[in-house]
């Protein structure tokens, strides 16, 4: 920190091109920091690491039940993924992915429930439009506030999550009570409203399909669209976007509405393809996971796509592990925050080399 | 009427207190230009440590300790992550969060085991300085803690900031850490400390909870309580006094809803109404400051010292 020291010491500098080799290196040091860091950890749950790491990431990827199950824990974090990224790549900073995609289940479980004589084909792109417009008009405050009134985003939007889990709460304890069940969950959606399985007797459903989709969506958006490129340009800095004649506030507006809108399509494949009514579990924390997500996946579609199969296999292989080692699960947890913070350590190694000056 | 409104004033100085100190803490955090929300994890954590050391070592007040330096871990690790690295905050907060609340609830799982009934330890016993005072008797008798907090925490928050060189400090490199530098002040090492400091009120905050209020270590044991402490930061104005009403607020809320619902009255709206309400006030209370609200401005800009 202090200058002119005469001696020579080791010093980051910032590098625009750095080696060919460094970029490819990062995935590959990250898990192997990872694997370092949480291996303490699984010995203190008197398992070898070697063996533990078996059983969470390979043996899961062995058979196929556990691959469609991968698949299936993977379909809202690609959503809630790919929502965060429209507003991170705009630099809308969306935090508020959770609540909405609890306003999505909303909608989607309110549109199920009334779907009952109503044949799939029809109730199925209704209960998905229904969550997108529920997760725009959740998304809407905080946009407006930002856009109209510079009101910090980040800090509405997370404020608006705890707001939305009461809203979740007094629905639940109120109007949808199912008087059959001790538990405050709504009542079952229409059986035409349940997303079709895509391989009998497992999981995996239409649900995943969409996330798919969503995928190649952002892809086009991003890469092929005028609006993507106008996204790019107004997250890479406001005041160049505007002196290239660029709707900036429109478009920070449009991007965090589409970004609440896709997070509440996954409260919709949530309500829709696993539990079938509402309950205030839905999501164990997916919308901050996608924040993690999007973060990972560099804001590029493919990438998202691939770090939400990763940290599905990851929670698969938790419990894959925890049935055979004894391992507690949460690892799961501990070992994606872990990668995260490992790899946002590496990307000290892209932008920066060390030297000695 | 009056046991109602006694019971009510005391039940608020309890519920504020594990908010106040996190959100002194991440006022601490703030004031020098960092977002810490890896909040709501170091509180999870504090409580989780704080239960396991007390639990195991059999004293509360070693378990509040390591609570504290397990949060002032978490802060450097934050620092880490955030001055020195320059990382997004957002995402290195939420980093932290995640992590934090995966190793405690690994922990307790790998300790305790998978029962139903969490294990439960004697707590923290109020104190009561004013033992025969009919009615304020009610209101005094506190935990120790919140006695520090309220009456130790919160001035001496005040006074580092606005009455010592390194308060003027920490202000300043949230405000412009270019011009702090040339001046000869070590921009990082303020954060670091500052988010040291933070992170052990908001660890103290968790540590509360389980050591004092529950004697207990839960899974929802902080349910959003750090989100909270973040709104209260907004709301007060980056002012620790003010961040003390906020607190205030929040917990008398929450306290007269308690009380509403034990008392079996039926409202016309829901309960829950209540517990929204300070999320709601401080979005409102950010909608009327609006582009006024006086952020310190070198909040979530990582400073980097080029050339």
């Amino acid at each position: 920190m202090t200058e002119n020291t005469e001696e020579k010491r080791l010093r980051f500098v910032k590098t625009d091109n750095p080696p060919f080799w460094v970029k490819p290196l990062i995935p590959i040091l990250a898990l192997v920091g990872t694997f370092i860091l949480t291996s303490g950890l699984i010995m203190m749950a008197n398992a070898n690491p070697f063996e533990a790491y078996y059983y969470f990431l390979l043996a899961p990827l062995g058979n196929k039940v556990s691959i469609l199950e991968i698949l299936v824990k993977s379909t809202p974090l690609i959503i809630t993924g790919v929502a965060v990224t429209y507003a991170f790549s705009t630099g809308y900073y969306n935090i508020g992915a959770e609540g909405q995609l609890y306003a999505g289940a909303i909608a989607g479980t309110w549109i199920g429930m009334s779907a009952h004589g109503m044949p799939s084909f029809v109730a199925l792109p209704l209960m998905i439009l229904g969550g997108f417009a529920a997760g725009v008009a959740w998304a809407l405050i905080p946009a407006l506030l930002k856009v109209k009134l510079a009101v910090d985003e980040v800090v509405t939007t997370l404020l608006m999550n705890s707001i939305m889990a009461y809203i979740v709460s007094a629905i639940l304890n109120g109007p949808w009570r199912d008087p059959n069940s001790g538990w405050p969950q709504s009542p079952e959606i229409a059986p035409s409203a349940v997303f079709f399985k895509l391989v009998p007797r497992s999981r995996l459903n239409f649900g995943f399909l969409v996330a798919v989709a969503l995928v190649l969506i952002l892809w086009f958006v991003m890469n092929r669209s005028t609006f993507g490129l106008k996204m790019r340009a107004v997250g890479l800095g406001k005041p160049a976007a505007k002196f290239a004649g660029i709707k900036v506030n429109r478009t920070i507006l449009i991007a965090a509405l589409i970004s609440g809108g896709i997070a509440g399509i996954a409260g919709v494949a949530e309500v829709a393809g696993i539990h079938f009514h509402l309950i205030s579990e839905i999501s164990p924390g997916y919308g901050y996971t996608g924040v993690i997500i999007a973060t990972l996946g560099s804001l590029n579609a493919f990438g998202v796509g691939l770090a939400a199969v990763f940290f599905g296999l990851v929670d698969t292989g938790a419990q894959t592990l925890g049935r055979a080692l004894g391992v507690p699960v949460y690892l799961g947890e501990v070992t994606q925050a872990t990668m995260l913070l490992v790899a946002l350590g590496m990307l000290l190694l892209q932008r920066y080399r060390i030297r000695r000056m | 009427m009056e046991v109602f409104i006694v019971n009510l004033i005391a039940a608020t100085f309890r519920v504020s207190t594990p908010i106040l100190l996190a959100a002194i803490g991440e006022t601490y955090s703030e004031r020098a230009g960092i977002l810490n929300l890896g909040i709501e994890g170091i509180m999870f954590f504090g409580a989780f440590i704080g239960f396991i050391v007390a639990d195991k070592s059999g004293s509360l007040w070693l378990g509040l300790l390591v609570a504290i330096l397990s949060g002032v871990i978490a802060g450097l690790l934050m620092s880490l992550l955030t001055v020195t690295l320059g990382v997004n905050q957002h995402v290195s907060g939420l980093g932290i969060t995640l992590l934090l609340t995966g190793l405690s609830l690994f922990g307790f799982r790998l300790v305790y085991g998978g029962r139903s009934t969490p294990p439960a330890i004697p707590s923290f016993q109020p104190v009561n300085p004013f033992p025969n005072v009919p009615f304020l008797n009610t209101i005094t008798q506190q935990y120790l803690l919140t006695y520090i907090t309220f009456l130790v925490i919160v001035p001496l928050a005040w006074f580092i900031m606005y009455r010592t060189r390194f308060g003027l400090h920490i202000r300043a490199v949230g405000e412009n850490p270019e011009s702090v530098d040339a001046a000869g002040i070590n921009v990082y090492l303020t954060r670091y400390i500052v988010l040291a400091i933070g992170g052990g009120l908001m660890a103290a905050g968790g540590a509360f909870l389980s050591l004092a209020q529950l004697g207990s270590f839960t899974h929802g044991i902080i349910s959003g309580r750090g989100w909270v402490a973040i709104a209260i930061v907004i709301f007060g104005n980056w002012s620790p006094v003010k961040v003390m009403w906020g607190a205030l607020i929040f917990g008398g809320t929450f306290a007269l809803q308690l009380r509403l619902q034990a008392m079996g009255l039926q409202l016309p709206i829901p309960y829950e109404t209540f517990l929204a309400l300070p999320y709601i006030v401080t979005i409102i209370a950010l909608v009327i400051a609006g582009r006024n609200a006086s952020y310190p401005a070198a909040l979530l800009k990582p400073y980097r010292r080029e050339g």
